[in-house]
């Protein structure tokens, strides 16, 4: 969602340039910039994918084919840490924002690669686990519980490797093209939200697709 | 059908360059389609020469391809749906011809396993290329106007959008001359449409052009609605806007919320196709009834995305042609409002026969039912605003009478079908195809060609020549009741829907009455195009100011054509129907103009799409390199995008004031 970022007819800046305060030209200065709600907008379409996702593993999260269930394939200590990257990460995001509210690039970037590697770390985890699943006999392709557990999760998995691809991206900018500039501070709003919606959306996965399934 | 079907496609090979891409894919032994592509050939060949020849590569390039205005990108979009149209039409008129011909043992001249993909490719691309390029064309060009913006929220998220919509429609096209289409129907239910009963890439091309497609839209939903709630005039207030904005926030909330149901839908889909998952499978818990839930649950919305905007055309027409404000106007916005909100909750009526009992269906039927009271608001309204008014039947007009008598049938028929034990009678029939036909053609189509006809002078200066209109309106308005209701009786009778022969010879007189009917679509059609033709050579003499009908709303407060900028400075808005206060009291532009802040073009957005396009036809055709190549060429281009800082420019004062003094020499 990189690109929804483009420029605007948005604020009038100035003919000096981007940095020029728009309050001094009347011509559209009254509009704020509509990349927060727009990126709002795009963030509750997604929602709406993963209650899709989330509908079609209520439906079909019994039906196990004669295959194995839950009980047989979870295991709660696993996912506890798994969890707790994804939570720690968005905790070092919000240091990180905090920094750069300060204006402190070095220190947002800083903040930022500790985020990435808790990302990394939670990304890992989660291929690990695909991975013993699929070699155990217990791919998406064994039953209809698997293919919606695999869907969900893997779905909010690709989310988290975008939101990281999106993140070293965002590093690069920041430290090569104008720090933390309009555009730049705009992107990284973008990216806080999709980072701690998707935080979000795993609590949802833990508690529905995990947790309940093992009580 | 289906196993005629497997028989004649060729075998199934693999090789690592050409994935499943044989010979015998290319269908050179059907003449039908060795004539339609000889005819494409060359029409596209005469495209080209004529283009080289009079040197508009350079202006295609710049000023269509890059583009990030929205009023271009609403032309473009106009103009695939006109192309697409076409293409669906034509599909339509065989079904209509074999359906004549093939009675009581004939077998008329379209085999089984063409036909139905005839069938697919009509329903697909009447509904994603061409309704809903319209409406988005449409709300493109003429919302931004009406709010007073410069432009949408995010120009060049729209022209991306627009690109990826338009490689949709190239893959679907594609399956004419490469492979085959789906032989599954519009909506494509499994199990038929699964791995087991739909082998070859027909169903593949179905997915992947739809996927594709479906980002642009689902893009252009999120871009109109920020652009609704961010970019208006200032002290314009949200019942401020004319009523055709509020239909298009409405559609955009539904977009919005619908589409991402359908991506997930198809996802579940293609991974059933391609890595043996059982979502809708038969086997290992898969539960084929899911899909037609969660399709209908998209579905339901989009007929409601569809038809909304064009409520919103009409309410502009009739009030421009009747000289008065629209007659009830909150209760018109509060109408368009619940019609957004209870289409999500009707969405079983499309399959009561499904069984979930009597009262779940007994739910859904009087939910349907209620959605005819908003619906019966914006009759009235539309009728009372014409009540008493001063009403000037110009060709936006003819089509808006047309649509409110023919819509109303429609509706009816539809509050028909929403009683449970009539639809366990008719689901399935003809009866159901000439209702949802009437409602789309006497609503989305009659309002397409309406709001061509209205806001034509808007977007190039010149009026639509009236004679054609006029004979293009009567044609397709006395052609629609020939070519449907000869149906609604067949359904009565209990007479299926895509049945490629029948035996039955009493049916064949309603069939070929009905084939006559889109005949005299067919002129209604071409007289529509000649109109165009003849309106661009007359445009001279038909050239017209920048407010010929005499509106009320701010989209003709603009030059026409509208100069890139839309207004040279800021309106500020003190109420509803802004531009007819402004000409009360004499409206002038100060002159005094400052220099306007405008975005770049780009080609990023077409180039984007020509990777999505290799991307999904590798992925049709199992080439996998290919499709791993243009999957990381989209990445790498996506992200070297943002790495361009440099999107916007500015349009000196002194041009602004040129630009404006042309126009009132004119």
């Amino acid at each position: 969602m990189t690109m929804i970022d483009t420029p605007m007819t948005g604020p009038i800046k100035g003919p000096e340039g981007p940095e020029h305060h728009p309050d001094h030209h009347p011509d559209h200065a009254h509009h704020a910039s509509p990349t927060p709600i727009g990126f709002w907008i795009y963030l509750m379409s997604d929602c709406i994918i993963f209650g899709t996702l989330f509908a079609t593993y209520a439906v079909l999260g019994n039906s196990f084919a004669g295959g194995p269930g839950p009980k047989d394939l979870f295991e709660p200590g696993f996912v506890f840490l798994e969890t707790a990257f994804l939570l720690f990460s968005s905790i070092t995001f919000g240091m990180g924002m905090l920094r750069a509210d300060k204006g402190d690039v070095d220190g947002l970037l800083k903040w930022l690669g500790i985020t990435a590697v808790f990302g990394l770390l939670f990304i890992g985890m989660e291929l690990y686990e695909f991975r013993h699943l699929i070699h155990i006999g217990a791919g998406p392709d064994r039953s209809a519980f698997l293919s919606s557990f695999f869907l969900l999760v893997g779905t909010h998995g690709l989310h988290v490797t975008f939101g990281l691809v999106w993140m070293a991206t965002l590093a690069a900018q920041l430290k090569w093209k104008g720090g933390l500039n309009e555009s730049n501070t705009r992107r990284l709003g973008t990216l806080s939200m999709f980072w701690h919606f998707l935080d979000l959306i795993w609590i949802g996965v833990f508690s529905f697709v995990y947790l309940v399934r093992l009580v | 059908m289906a196993t005629e079907a497997l028989h004649q496609s060729p075998p199934e090979t693999w090789t690592p360059l050409f994935g499943r891409l044989t010979w015998d894919w290319i269908p050179y032994h059907e003449p039908i389609l060795v004539g339609t592509f000889a005819a494409v050939a060359l029409g596209g060949l005469a495209v080209l020469i004529l283009m080289t020849y009079f040197r508009l590569w350079g202006p295609f390039w710049r000023d269509w391809v890059t583009t990030i205005d929205h009023k271009k990108i609403g032309i473009m979009y106009m103009a695939l749906g006109f192309i697409m149209f076409v293409r669906g039409f034509a599909d339509a008129i065989m079904m209509r011809a074999q359906q004549a011909m093939a009675a009581g043992g004939a077998e008329g001249y379209l085999p089984p396993h063409h036909f139905d993909q005839v069938f697919t490719a009509h329903g697909v691309i009447m509904i994603f290329f061409v309704a809903m390029a319209f409406i988005t064309g449409i709300m493109n060009y003429v919302m931004p106007l009406q709010i007073g913006a410069r432009d949408v929220a995010f120009p060049f998220l729209n022209n991306f959008s627009f690109w990826m919509t338009v490689a949709g429609a190239i893959l679907v096209n594609l399956s004419l001359f490469v492979g085959e289409f789906a032989r599954v129907g519009w909506l494509a239910f499994p199990p038929l449409s699964g791995a087991s009963f739909s082998t070859g890439p027909g169903m593949d091309y179905y997915l992947w052009s739809l996927q594709i497609a479906g980002i642009g839209t689902t893009l252009s939903g999120i871009n109109m609605v920020a652009t609704i709630l961010k970019m208006r005039a200032p002290g314009m207030r949200l019942f401020d806007m004319p009523i055709f904005a509020w239909t298009t926030l409405c559609t955009n909330f539904l977009i919005v919320a619908a589409f991402p149901v359908l991506t997930a839908t198809l996802t579940m889909l293609t991974l059933d196709r391609y890595i043996g998952t059982h979502f809708f499978t038969n086997d290992m818990g898969g539960n084929a009834m899911m899909y037609v839930n969660l399709i209908w649950i998209w579905g339901h919305p989009e007929v409601y995305i569809l038809i909304l905007p064009i409520f919103g055309v009409f309410s502009e027409i009739v009030a421009t042609f009747s000289g008065k404000p629209i007659f009830g106007y909150k209760t018109m916005v509060w109408a368009t409002a619940c019609i957004m909100v209870l289409s999500f909750v009707v969405w079983l009526h499309h399959f009561f026969t499904m069984g979930s009992g009597a009262n779940v269906n007994a739910f859904f039927g009087i939910t349907t039912m209620i959605i005819a009271v908003p619906t019966g608001v914006k009759v009235f309204n539309w009728i009372f605003t014409m009540y008493k008014g001063s009403v000037r039947l110009e060709t936006p007009m003819l089509w808006t009478i047309g649509f409110i008598v023919t819509f109303t049938i429609g509706g009816m028929t539809g509050v028909l079908l929403a009683v449970p034990p009539v639809d366990f009678q008719l689901h399935n029939t003809l009866f159901l195809i000439a209702h949802f036909h009437n409602v789309i053609i006497g609503g989305v189509v009659f309002g397409v060609y309406a709001a061509v006809s209205y806001w034509w002078p808007k977007a190039f200066g010149f009026k639509l020549d009236d004679t054609w209109m006029r004979r293009s309106f009567w044609l397709w308005f006395v052609g629609f009741y020939f070519a449907f209701m000869p149906l609604y009786a067949l359904g009565l009778m209990g007479v299926t829907r895509r049945m490629n022969a029948y035996m039955d010879t009493a049916w064949q007189i309603y069939f070929i009455v009905a084939v006559f009917g889109a005949v005299l679509i067919l002129g209604g059609i071409a007289c529509g195009f000649i109109g165009g033709f003849v309106s661009v050579k007359n445009r001279k003499a038909l050239a017209c100011g920048p407010d010929p009908w005499n509106a009320r709303t701010l989209d003709w407060a603009t030059q026409s054509p509208v100069a890139p900028y839309n207004f040279p400075e800021d309106v500020q808005v003190t109420g509803r129907d802004m531009f007819w206060k402004m000409k009360q009291d004499g409206f002038k532009w100060s002159g005094h103009y400052h220099d306007i802040h405008m975005p770049k073009s780009t080609s990023s957005g077409f180039v984007l799409a020509v990777m999505a396009t290799i991307f999904g036809f590798a992925m049709i055709w199992y080439i996998w390199w290919l499709a791993i190549v243009s999957f990381l060429g989209c990445v790498a281009y996506g992200i070297a995008h943002t790495f361009n800082y440099d999107r916007d420019f500015y349009i000196p004062a002194k041009d602004v004031e040129a630009t404006e003094a042309k126009d009132a020499l004119a």
